[in-house]
This record gives structure tokens, C-alpha cells and sequence, in this order.
């Protein structure tokens, strides 16, 4: 009883946490890349402003009922993946459901959001959502391969599924994973350029060419929704990262470095660069990351 | 609780906070106004610090900016926009041929007074007005938005029949279902 109350408590203690957090970031991409551009910036808490003012607005747009479920569907999405993600290592409140969920499962997960937002765009009719589903789904078959293909070679290296089996062994053999298996951390770090969805590969979303894409008829509380839930998903990712490539964090401040350090990656690479186009971004994911990947797959079957 | 006279005052003070601190512009910038807006969104003005960001659909926007005269064929779309976007929204008249007509005050196919055919919130007086005015139009909408007197959209409602009166002088050959013209 007591154990089931504790991880109760402590998946809406995580919950939270990812959500501060997750928005937290976004604020601060948006000053940092203010800073780059040589302006003053919205202040770092301007999400939160945001999310707050979309959840006050009133909605009356009804275009069917996946259009209503499509949002939902990426913040179950979302919540699922971080439950089976340990934030920290072998603590009783942010451990969550991660002994039940593997690689593989997780692999499933963090696509499901995106086809549920996929369906609910579609019903919607507007064609500049088609059109951004299309350029989605092509986007994501691009950076699926280089991470599947990294996280595959550690499954062969190491013989295990598991994200806590994996972070055992960086605990017992005191090296991190980026420097154990570099290859498969180059994939999956030119993969995750694709996953965050920053320029050069905002091609889902372009706001100039596309009108925002799939989320073009969503306002008020479904915007709000979306933007909860990509503000979690991207606090997944990146404790993913940490927990896999960098042995994960022993407290929270740690958490937050490691976490951070990774987030920078994405968000300077695109602070610098133009949009590509859709066949542009898909070659892009199919060469060189590709090729650290199936180099990391030789590695890990070879040694 | 909820219901409670108090409480919703607590609610309000919130919302209008936020809705105050961040308003995502629709820009609709047929008229030449619209050269304005990307110095005050770009590197010299930087509208985003006061939490002004542009929005890339209707149904995502708070404010929307008619940046310069409207002609009556442009008008139908205006008016397509404003129905589309979600409550609470505020429209911003920019440029004096929003006002009076401006420099097309005797011509036979724009829009006058556009406070006739919607109802707005800010003028910003100018031809053209500077990125300055434009961010001083900004700040008096916050300040409205603030104390709760930014009403343009319940004004639109109450007084429906007046707008689209108005509204079917001018454009007296559009196709629309009767239930929504």
C-alpha cells in the first residue's frame, strides 16, 4: 500500500518536474537565441505566460472527434514515456514505472503522440495540416534509422534492453556510454537534431511556409495541451540522453546540468542555421548519421 | 467556491495578466503598413520583449493587426479572419487610413472608418507610424487588456446587427449562408 501511494506521489511529483522544467528550457531557447540575434528577449517565464493565457481562452472549433482526442493523444503519449524513463538513479520518488518498460517499448512510445496528433490533424481539413503530417512522418522516418540503429548497437554490445541495466553498467565500469560506444552517441545526437524539431529541421511546423502545419486549427486549450506535452516530451529526451549516454544524474542539480548541456545542442545548431526542405532533411539523416550508426553496429558486434 | 464573486475576481486579475503579457499578432498586411512590422518584430525593436509574437493562423491569435486601408474585396477576408479567431481577441487599427480614410479618403472602393465593420480596440495614428508608435499601440492595448476594457469582441457581439449592416452595404454580391451573414 505504502509502496503504490509513493509512486503515485511520485509520478505527479515527475510530472511536474518535466513540466517546469521542459518550459523552463523553452524560455530560456527563446532568450538565448534572442541574445544571439542581438535583442533584449521575453523574459525566461514568457512560456509559462503563454500556456497560461491559451488555457484561458475559449474555444469553439469543432472539426470531429479526433480532432478533440489528437491532443490528448500527445500528452498521454508523452506522460507514458516519461514514466518509464528514470529521472535519477535509484530514487524512490522519481523511479516511476521504469522496471516495466524497456528500449524497445520506449521506441514504440515516443511515436505514438505524433501519429495520434497525425490523425487529429488530418480530420481537420485544413491543408496546410496535411501537409505538415506529411513532412512529419517523412522527417521522422529520416532520424528513426540512425537512433534506432544507436540504440541497437548498444543493445547487441551490452546484451540488454533495459535503460536501468544500462545505466548499472556505467555505474559498475565508471566510464559514461558517449565515451564506451562514441559512434552510437554520434548517431543519436544527430538523430536528436531531427527529434527536437529546431531549424534546420522545423520542417513540420514552418510557420512561414506552412501556417504553423498540423497544429494550424488548434487554439486556446488544445495549443496549451500541445505545448504541455512537447515541453514534457522534450524533458524525456533529454534525461533519455543523460540516462543512456552520460550515466544519468544522482541528484537534481546534476540532472538539470547534464539535461542542459545536452539541450544545447540542438538549439545552437539551429539558432545558426535556415530551414532545410523535407528531401533535404531526410538525406541529411540518411548519410552521416546513418553511416555512425552502422559504424556503431559493426563496433558493438565486432569487439 | 468557483462561482464564488471573489474568487472569479482572483481569476480575472490572472488571466488578464497573462492575456496582457502575451499577445500573438495575426498581421493582416495587405496595406503598405505592413513594411512596419518587421522592423518592430526584428533586431532594433524587438516587439518580443514585451511578449508580442506573431501568430501563424487565426485560430491561434490574439490580436489582429490591420495594418493600412482595406478595400471592400479585402474586407470579406477581414471578416472571415475576425470570425475565425477564438475570444478573447482585440483588433488594432493601424495607420490613419484605418481611421479616416487616410490618403484614399475620396476613393470609391476602401473602407473609410473601419470601426464601422469592426470593432477596434487601439488605433495607431500615423502615415505610416513608426516602429515606436507601433510599440506604444502595443503598450496601450496591454494597459486596456490589463484593466479589463479591451471589450472590442463583446462590443461585435451586442451590436451585431449594426456591423453587419454596415458591413452589407459594402459588399452587397457575397455568397455567405444566411445563418453566419
Amino acid at each position: 500500500m505504502e509502496f503504490t501511494l509513493y509512486t503515485l506521489l511520485g509520478m505527479i511529483v515527475t510530472i511536474v518536474l518535466a513540466f517546469v522544467v521542459g518550459m523552463t528550457y523553452m524560455g530560456l531557447s527563446r532568450k538565448i537565441i534572442a541574445r544571439i540575434q542581438n535583442r533584449k528577449g521575453p523574459p525566461v517565464y514568457q512560456n509559462f505566460i503563454d500556456v497560461a493565457k491559451l488555457y484561458s481562452k475559449t474555444t469553439s472549433i469543432n472539426h470531429g472527434f479526433m480532432q478533440h482526442v489528437g491532443p490528448a493523444f500527445l500528452m498521454v503519449a508523452s506522460i507514458m514515456a516519461l514514466m518509464i524513463v528514470p529521472v535519477l538513479n535509484g530514487e524512490q520518488w522519481f523511479g516511476n514505472l521504469n522496471f516495466s518498460g524497456d528500449l524497445i517499448f520506449l521506441l514504440y512510445i515516443m511515436v505514438f503522440g505524433p501519429l495520434g496528433m497525425a490523425l487529429g490533424a488530418g480530420q481537420t481539413g485544413n491543408s496546410n495540416s496535411a501537409i505538415g503530417v506529411t513532412r512529419g512522418l517523412s522527417q521522422m522516418v529520416g532520424f528513426e534509422i540512425p537512433w534506432v540503429m544507436a540504440l541497437v548497437a548498444l543493445m547487441i554490445q551490452f546484451n540488454t534492453t533495459s535503460i536501468v541495466d544500462l545505466l548499472n553498467i556505467q555505474a559498475e565500469s565508471g566510464t559514461w556510454l558517449m565515451f564506451s560506444s562514441p559512434f552510437a552517441f554520434i548517431a543519436a545526437v544527430l538523430a536528436m537534431l531531427g527529434m527536437f524539431r529546431y531549424s534546420p529541421f522545423d520542417i513540420v511546423g514552418a510557420p512561414t511556409e506552412l501556417a504553423s502545419g498540423p497544429v494550424s486549427e488548434n487554439g486556446g486549450k488544445y495549443l496549451f495541451t500541445m505545448m504541455s506535452s512537447s515541453s514534457i516530451f522534450a524533458f524525456v529526451k533529454l534525461v533519455l540522453y543523460v540516462d543512456i549516454f552520460m550515466g544519468g544524474a544522482s541528484n537534481l542539480v546534476m540532472l538539470l546540468v547534464k539535461t542542459f548541456a545536452i539541450y544545447l545542442i540542438p538549439m545552437l545548431y539551429g539558432a545558426v542555421s535556415p530551414r532545410y526542405r523535407t528531401e533535404q532533411a531526410i538525406r541529411y539523416f540518411w548519410g552521416w548519421p546513418a553511416f555512425f550508426g552502422l559504424l556503431a553496429i559493426i563496433y558493438a558486434v565486432v569487439f | 467556491m468557483i462561482n464564488d464573486k471573489n474568487s472569479q475576481k482572483i481569476v480575472d486579475i490572472i488571466q488578464n495578466w497573462s492575456r496582457k503579457h502575451s499577445i500573438w499578432v495575426l498581421a493582416y498586411g495587405t496595406g503598405c503598413g505592413a513594411i512596419e512590422i518587421p522592423p518592430t518584430m526584428t533586431s532594433r525593436y524587438d516587439a518580443e520583449r514585451m511578449g508580442v509574437r506573431g501568430a501563424a493562423t487565426p485560430r491561434q491569435a490574439d490580436v489582429l493587426l490591420i495594418t493600412g486601408y482595406l478595400t471592400t474585396k479585402t474586407l470579406k477576408r477581414v471578416l472571415r479572419v475576425y470570425e475565425q479567431m477564438q475570444d478573447p481577441k482585440y483588433v488594432i487599427g493601424f495607420g490613419s487610413c484605418t481611421i479616416n480614410g487616410g490618403m484614399y479618403y475620396d476613393s470609391y472602393n476602401t473602407i473609410k472608418v473601419l470601426d464601422k465593420y469592426l470593432p477596434v480596440d487601439v488605433y495607431i495614428n500615423g502615415c505610416m507610424p513608426r516602429p515606436e508608435a507601433v510599440l506604444a499601440g502595443f503598450g496601450k492595448l496591454q494597459e486596456l487588456i490589463g484593466e479589463g476594457k479591451a471589450n472590442g469582441a463583446t462590443k461585435y457581439k451586442e451590436n451585431l446587427e449594426w456591423y453587419r449592416a454596415n458591413q452589407k452595404k459594402v459588399i452587397p454580391t457575397w455568397k455567405r449562408p444566411e445563418y453566419n451573414w
